[in-house]
């Protein structure tokens, strides 16, 4: 018995949601008394951050693509199954959502995606999960012997610590030959940060009247080290690329912070920042829906706040 | 080319969620039914407009019971040639996935489209399962498929990115916003959908690994608080000392 953690390789460190996913594997580990091994990707800088979250193993694989889904899935059977693993665990990320349904079919076993809490073991196994986009929370008990979980972002915090993690080196299965990597095209030449791991999040919408008028939401975001997003009806008119549309058919996220201007709050746009752990909504209607799912509220004109909002986070991050 | 689009039937994206029964089950009084938005534009979208470049035909599939058959009707009325319902309650993922496998295995498709995830239980994994099932690539959170011959270019998002990549022979993939643009129905199509073929498919009997043992809804947000409009630095302030959030 024993849990088998998936992490990402990105540029020779494991990524933010797979750090997290080792850190909710290590606790999970702990408290069943078991032990959690991490299985990662490529060239590795060292363990890849593994040990600040409590790993003591990493088993690497240099030659396994996370974009294989196949591959991965082959791999990571075999590992769990000489391992005698019993959990296997992913981020609910791009990496997670393309492979562990597949691992799940291999080893028979009960799939749970975007969980939000450490298994309850008092009658079976039972995670919680975010259905309907956030706007509810379902219990969902695993009958199978074997169980593939996927971790939703910034859901189980562990603080960092000193340590290092035993990196074994391993072979991956053969690749799927029908399957080739073109091309990888990065998002953001500019250095910004990808929207699903911000923990800042500047958001904007219709109420910013034409696409010319975006330079203090990007003044705000760089200031705050935030990333930038906006609303659907924004990106549907090509004001903002797709790839920053949240809500319910865009990208849902969980930041720390979100802070909303010139959106009203429809509610398929709640559906993908509900998990926000702070909202800050400026409009200039004061009965924009968006008020009632916000801890902080501006009732404003946003050409007129958002330079003093910029002038007052200078002054404090000065 | 012979495509099976995979659709599921979802609460309207404006449904107020609720539960009966002592929070065991989702309350479907008032509710709405649409085609899940990610099937319907995206994958049954772009599987029109391939079949329309390249010819072939256009099933969509859904596991579900009777209840389905308008969302079924609506995506017949978008211009899909026939549909097959899988006639079981759709409560666990792999039990999907085996029931849509089999139906594809029997029946020569060129590649299986389905949605990145369903609107209501999130759950993103009857596509990546299909393809295990039957040993096909997959593709998650495509963003862009274009046919070659058998050969598909397919953009997906990735972490930092976007991935290219290039398939050969039958795949699954689970679809994303940008692969295509809504088709609202016309009153021609509507007319045509009434009878064009539904095909209704006994379940195969399987197991199933996991079950809903109850919902909560999250707790509710605190009122407000209103900060004046001249006075920024006091947000600054609330940000940094209360939420603790910069």
């Amino acid at each position: 018995m024993s849990i088998l953690i998936i992490a990402e390789n990105t540029q020779g460190q494991l990524s933010k949601a797979s750090l997290e996913t080792i850190g909710y594997g290590v606790d999970i580990a702990s408290s069943m008394n078991t032990e959690a091994i991490v299985l990662a990707d490529g060239k590795l800088n060292g363990d890849g951050g593994a040990g600040t979250k409590g790993a003591k193993r990493i088993l690497v694989a240099e030659n396994l693509s996370m974009s294989d889904s196949s591959q991965a899935a082959a791999t990571i059977a075999e590992q769990a199954k000489s391992l005698g693993a019993d959990l296997i665990l992913f981020a609910h990320d791009e990496a997670g959502k393309n492979i562990a349904p597949r691992v799940a079919v291999r080893m028979h076993a009960g799939m749970v995606s975007g969980v939000t809490s450490l298994p309850d073991t008092s009658g079976g196994f039972s995670v919680n999960k975010n259905v309907f986009s956030g706007k509810a929370i379902a219990k969902v008990k695993v009958n199978s012997a074997v169980k593939v979980l996927t971790l939703l972002p910034n859901s189980h915090k562990k603080e960092s610590q000193s340590g290092e993690a035993a990196i074994e080196q391993i072979t991956a299965s053969p690749t799927d030959s029908r399957v080739k990597v073109k091309e990888f095209v990065p998002a953001n030449t500019d250095g910004a940060i990808p929207l699903p791991e911000a923990e800042l999040v500047v958001s904007a919408g219709r109420g910013m009247k034409g696409p010319e008028n975006w330079a203090p939401v990007e003044e705000l975001a760089k200031i705050l080290g935030a990333a930038t997003a906006c609303s659907r009806p924004v990106a549907d008119i090509g004001w903002r690329p797709h790839h920053e549309h949240v809500g319910q058919t865009g990208v849902a996220i969980r930041p720390n912070l979100y802070i909303a201007i010139g959106i009203s709050g429809a509610i398929q746009h709640l559906a993908g920042v509900n998990g926000s752990k702070t909202i800050v909504v400026i409009n200039t209607d004061p009965e924009a829906p968006f008020f009632k799912a916000a801890d902080y509220g501006v009732i404003g004109d946003a050409f007129e706040v958002l330079p003093r909002l910029i002038e007052a986070v200078k002054k404090f991050k000065a | 080319m012979n495509i099976l689009v995979c659709i599921s039937k979802t609460p309207d994206t404006t449904t107020k969620i609720s539960f009966t029964d002592n929070d065991s089950k989702f309350n479907e009084a008032g509710v709405q039914y649409i085609v899940n938005p990610y099937d319907e534009w995206y994958a049954l979208v772009r599987g029109l407009e391939l079949k329309e470049s390249n010819g072939g035909k256009v099933t969509v599939i859904t596991v579900g019971e009777a209840d389905c058959d308008p969302i079924v009707r609506k995506a017949l009325a978008i211009g899909a040639d026939d549909a097959v319902r899988i006639d079981a309650k759709p409560d666990d993922a792999l039990f999907v996935a085996n029931q849509i496998a089999k139906y594809a295995a029997d029946n020569a498709y060129d590649m299986v489209l389905a949605g990145k995830e369903t609107i209501d239980y999130n759950g993103a994994q009857v596509g990546g399962m299909i393809a295990e099932i039957l040993s096909w690539p997959y593709v998650a959170l495509a963003t862009k498929l274009d046919m070659n011959g058998s050969t598909a270019t397919i953009s997906r998002e990735v972490a930092g990115g976007v991935e290219i990549l290039e398939v050969n022979g039958p795949f699954v993939l689970g679809a994303a916003k940008g692969m295509a643009e809504q088709r609202i129905p016309n009153m021609r199509g509507i007319m045509a959908a009434r009878t064009k073929p539904l095909q209704i498919v006994p379940a195969t009997e399987l197991a199933k690994h996991t079950s809903i043992e109850g919902y909560t809804l999250p707790p509710a947000k605190a009122a407000c608080k209103y900060v004046d409009p001249e006075n920024m630095d006091e947000l600054v302030q609330l940000l940094h000392n209360e939420a603790k959030a910069i």
